[in-house]
C-alpha cells in the first residue's frame, strides 16, 4: 500500500464557543490536484494549520507522510510547500534574501529554478518585501513555496484578491507542479470555477465540516439539476425522490437531485408532473443545494 | 488548436476538451497524423489541472480519435475514424434539424423541402457545368 500524504483523523478544533472544525476526517495522496471549498470561516484554513503542524489537533489525530507534524517538523515541512493566504513574508529581507533564507531550510531548494522564476514573474531580487504589491508578494511567496520541488504544495486561498495576471502565474505554477514533477497539490477556495477548472478531487467544507467529498467526477455523477413543469400551480414545493433543493414558483421548478434520473423522472410523473430539461450539476449548483448558499456569497455573513 | 472551457456550463471539462477536439477533426480542422499539444501545454493554456487533459486524450484515444506515439506526443490517427463518421452524421443532423424545424414554421412538408433539395442539387450542377464548359471555350 502506498503511503497516504494527509490522513486526518477526526480532528475537532474550537475558538471560544465557535466549532471550526467538527470531527473533520480527510485524506489526500497520489498526484493529483486536491480542492478545498468553503465560504470564508468554514474551517478550511483551521484544517491546513494541522496539516502543517501549526495547530496541533486537541482531539483526534493527523498524520502527514505518516508523521505527526507536531513533533517532526523538519521532516514534514521539508516536504511541503505552502503559501499562506496572508502571504505573511518577512518585510524588512529582500526578494534575494528571502530565497537564500528559504533555502536554509530545504536541502533540495533549487536556486537556479528560483530565479528562473522570478524573471519569468520579471521580478527584481534586489526589492525589499515591504516595497512589493500584493501581487507580486503572491510571485515571491509561491516561488518560496515551488524552488525545493515539495512532494505536496498547500496553497492557502491562492488567488484571493489578485489581479488575472498573477493569479494566472500561480495557476501555472499549481499546473507545472503536477504536470513536470508529478507532485500533488492541495488548495483552498472559495471560488467555484477554479476548483471546477483546477481540482481532481473536491471537498466541500462548511461550519466545519465535511458535507461533500470524493473527486469532481464522482461528486458530479451524483448531482443533477431537472426543469419540471407541473399541470397545475403549486404553493409548495413538491417532495419528488431523491431531490436535495427545490426551487421555483407555481408550474415552474428547479430541482438539484441526486443523479439517480429514472427514480426521479418516475417520481416526477407521480406528482404529475414533466422533466422539462436535464443537465449535469454545476459545482456552484451543488454547492448551493448542499450548503443553501453559494461560498463567496456567504463572505459577507 | 482553439479550444475554449466554460466551467459553469454544466458539461465536465474533460468532456469540453474531447468534444471540441472530436469537431475539429471530423470537420478538418485537425487532419490526420498531425501533433495536438502535450498535456503540460494544453493544461497550462487552459487552466486546468492537468489530469483533466489526461482524460480527456485517454478517451479520445480509445475512441480511435487520437494515438499516442511513445516518447513523441500525440496526434490525430491516420484514416478516417468511424468515429469521426459518426461525428458528421451529427453535425449534419443537427443541420437537418435546424432546415426541418425552419421549413415546418415557413409550411413546408419534408417532401417538399426533398423536392426542393433535388432542385438546388440539380441547378448547382449546371452552373458548375457551366463554369467548366465557359473555361473550355474560354
Amino acid at each position: 500500500m502506498t503511503e497516504s500524504m494527509v490522513e486526518v483523523d477526526r480532528v475537532s478544533r474550537r475558538f471560544g464557543s465557535t466549532v471550526a472544525l467538527d470531527e473533520v476526517s480527510y485524506r489526500a495522496g497520489e498526484a493529483k490536484v486536491y480542492g478545498l471549498v468553503g465560504a470564508n470561516g468554514a474551517g478550511k484554513t483551521t484544517l491546513i494549520k494541522h496539516l502543517l503542524g501549526l495547530f496541533r489537533a486537541k482531539s483526534g489525530s493527523v498524520r502527514m507522510f505518516g508523521m505527526d507534524p507536531v513533533r517532526h517538523p523538519v521532516e514534514v515541512l521539508q516536504r511541503i510547500g505552502y503559501l499562506s493566504e496572508e502571504r505573511d513574508l518577512p518585510e524588512w529581507m529582500r526578494v534575494d534574501e528571502l530565497m537564500r533564507y528559504t533555502q536554509a531550510f530545504h536541502p533540495d531548494w533549487d536556486m537556479a529554478y528560483a530565479h528562473q522564476l522570478l524573471d519569468t514573474f520579471e521580478l527584481d531580487s534586489g526589492m525589499k518585501i515591504l516595497e512589493l504589491s500584493r501581487g507580486m508578494r503572491a510571485q515571491v511567496g509561491i516561488v518560496a513555496a515551488v524552488a525545493h520541488r515539495p512532494d505536496l504544495l498547500i496553497l492557502d486561498e491562492p488567488s484571493t484578491g489578485l489581479d488575472p495576471v498573477v493569479r494566472k502565474d500561480i495557476l501555472d505554477a499549481m499546473v507545472r507542479a503536477v504536470a513536470d514533477d508529478g507532485r500533488t497539490v492541495l488548495f483552498s477556495s472559495h471560488l467555484l470555477d477554479e476548483v471546477e477548472r483546477m481540482a481532481d478531487h473536491v471537498t466541500m467544507i462548511h461550519q466545519g465540516r465535511v458535507v461533500l467529498d470524493g473527486t469532481l467526477e464522482s461528486i458530479r455523477r451524483a448531482h443533477a439539476r431537472a426543469q419540471i413543469r407541473f399541470g397545475e400551480r403549486l404553493d409548495q414545493p413538491p417532495e419528488i425522490e431523491g431531490a436535495l433543493s427545490v426551487e421555483g414558483e407555481g408550474r415552474s421548478w428547479s430541482v438539484i437531485h441526486n443523479g439517480a434520473t429514472e427514480p426521479f423522472n418516475a417520481s416526477v410523473a407521480r406528482h404529475r408532473g414533466e422533466v422539462v430539461q436535464s443537465r449535469a450539476a454545476t459545482l456552484e449548483e451543488i454547492f448551493v443545494a448542499r450548503v443553501g448558499r453559494a461560498p463567496s456569497s456567504a463572505e459577507a455573513a | 488548436m482553439n479550444i475554449t472551457i466554460n466551467p459553469s456550463d454544466g458539461v465536465p471539462i474533460y468532456r469540453q476538451i474531447a468534444n471540441q477536439i472530436r469537431y475539429m477533426v471530423a470537420s478538418s480542422l485537425l487532419e490526420p497524423g498531425e501533433e495536438i499539444p502535450s498535456v503540460r501545454g494544453l493544461a497550462l493554456r487552459l487552466k486546468v489541472t492537468p489530469n483533466t487533459v489526461v482524460k480527456a486524450y485517454h478517451e479520445l484515444e480509445s475512441a480511435g480519435v487520437l494515438e499516442k506515439r511513445p516518447g513523441a506526443g500525440t496526434y490525430v490517427k491516420a484514416g478516417p475514424t468511424p468515429l469521426a463518421k459518426q461525428e458528421r452524421d451529427r453535425i449534419i443532423e443537427q443541420r437537418i434539424d435546424g432546415l426541418l424545424a425552419e421549413g415546418h414554421q415557413l409550411g413546408f412538408t419534408a417532401d417538399e423541402l426533398l423536392e426542393a433539395f433535388r432542385r438546388r442539387q440539380e441547378a448547382i450542377d449546371r452552373e458548375s457545368k457551366e463554369e467548366k464548359g465557359d473555361r473550355e471555350h474560354g
